[in-house]
């Protein structure tokens, strides 16, 4: 008795589900991409405030100074010394001038550690405005929790 | 002569999903490649005006500055406080005084336009505590999320110590 290998069908990998789950993959990193360039420095840590929203005018002339707690600030991707930071403004204000517009006309942000000294945040400030600077912006991540009631030293 | 019905017979079209598949995956790796978690991250203004002598020119001439003097332990924690010499024990009192103060006065020419605070701090106060105090006199968070503006306009006092 001669007996018949039962025939094995092709096997096909369903791939609908797989094309499924990565279009929703793509469509949801398509809506969350950001493509604007975040200012940002693991070496600070802002503090927090319910009232930092994210502003909705784009500031003019930006120059973003990040003062760590040690007192250096990081400017341009290069760390400096608060005397070094000087040297730093009067490029950017060159830059400016050749581009007909005056000092005034920048916003400084100024991303300081939540536990910097302020006399380093008041230094930095006069430095700037040696440089003719004078819109200042200090800044801090939103709080998303509502107003506590914060005891003084917490 | 019997001729062959062509027209009828049809063939599976199959199409070649490989080359979609290939850019929706090199897409999604250009997606979780570049994919930064970001925190929301907001401005407090400080107009620090060039044309006075010092870091205290009054910013309006109309009303006296309301001054806030923070002060610091020597580790840069917040010891103390005051407005216009009233005490206060935490930022939410401070917050609460200061909506008391401007109240409904709004709209152009009013209290809450004009008015104008100056902080005052020791040189090793903590960042932290100056946006806290700057928050809590700045604005009111309400229920849907609005930022309703108190004093707007906020300056520091000269570094303590200076000329």
């Amino acid at each position: 008795m001669r007996f018949r290998s039962p025939e094995i069908p092709d096997a096909e990998v369903d791939w609908t589900p797989m094309i499924d789950v990565t279009f929703q993959l793509i469509s949801f990193f398509m809506f969350v991409i950001n493509f604007t360039v975040a200012e940002v420095d693991q070496r600070v840590q802002l503090p927090s405030s319910p009232l930092a929203k994210p502003s909705e005018e784009v500031w003019e002339f930006p120059i973003f100074l990040h003062l760590t707690t040690s007192g250096t600030v990081v400017a341009g991707g290069a760390e400096l010394a608060l005397d070094e930071v000087k040297r730093f403004l009067l490029r950017e204000t060159e830059l400016l001038r050749y581009q007909d517009k005056s000092p005034d006309q920048a916003n400084v942000i100024i991303r300081a550690d939540s536990a910097t000294p302020m006399e380093l945040v008041q230094q930095l400030i006069q430095t700037c405005r040696d440089a003719k600077l004078e819109n200042f912006h200090l800044r801090a991540k939103e709080e998303k929790s509502t107003r506590g009631n914060s005891p003084l030293g917490q | 002569m019997r001729f062959q019905r062509r027209f009828g017979q049809q063939h599976a079209t199959d199409i070649d999903m490989t080359p979609m598949i290939d850019v929706v995956f090199q897409l999604q790796i250009f997606f979780i490649l570049t994919f930064k978690i970001v925190a929301p991250e907001g401005d407090f203004n400080i107009k620090m005006p060039l044309a006075g002598p010092s870091v205290s020119t009054p910013i309006d001439q109309d009303l006296p500055p309301l001054r806030l003097r923070m002060e610091a332990d020597a580790a840069g924690q917040l010891a103390g406080m005051a407005l216009n010499q009233t005490p206060f024990e935490s930022f939410d009192a401070l917050h609460q005084h200061v909506v008391g103060l401007i109240g409904n006065d709004r709209g152009p020419d009013s209290f809450q336009e004009s008015a104008q605070l100056e902080l005052d701090f020791d040189p090793q106060l903590h960042y932290r505590f100056v946006i806290d105090a700057i928050t809590a006199v700045s604005g009111v968070l309400t229920e849907d999320g609005q930022i309703v503006k108190l004093i707007e306009k906020i300056k520091f006092a000269p570094p303590r110590g200076s000329p």
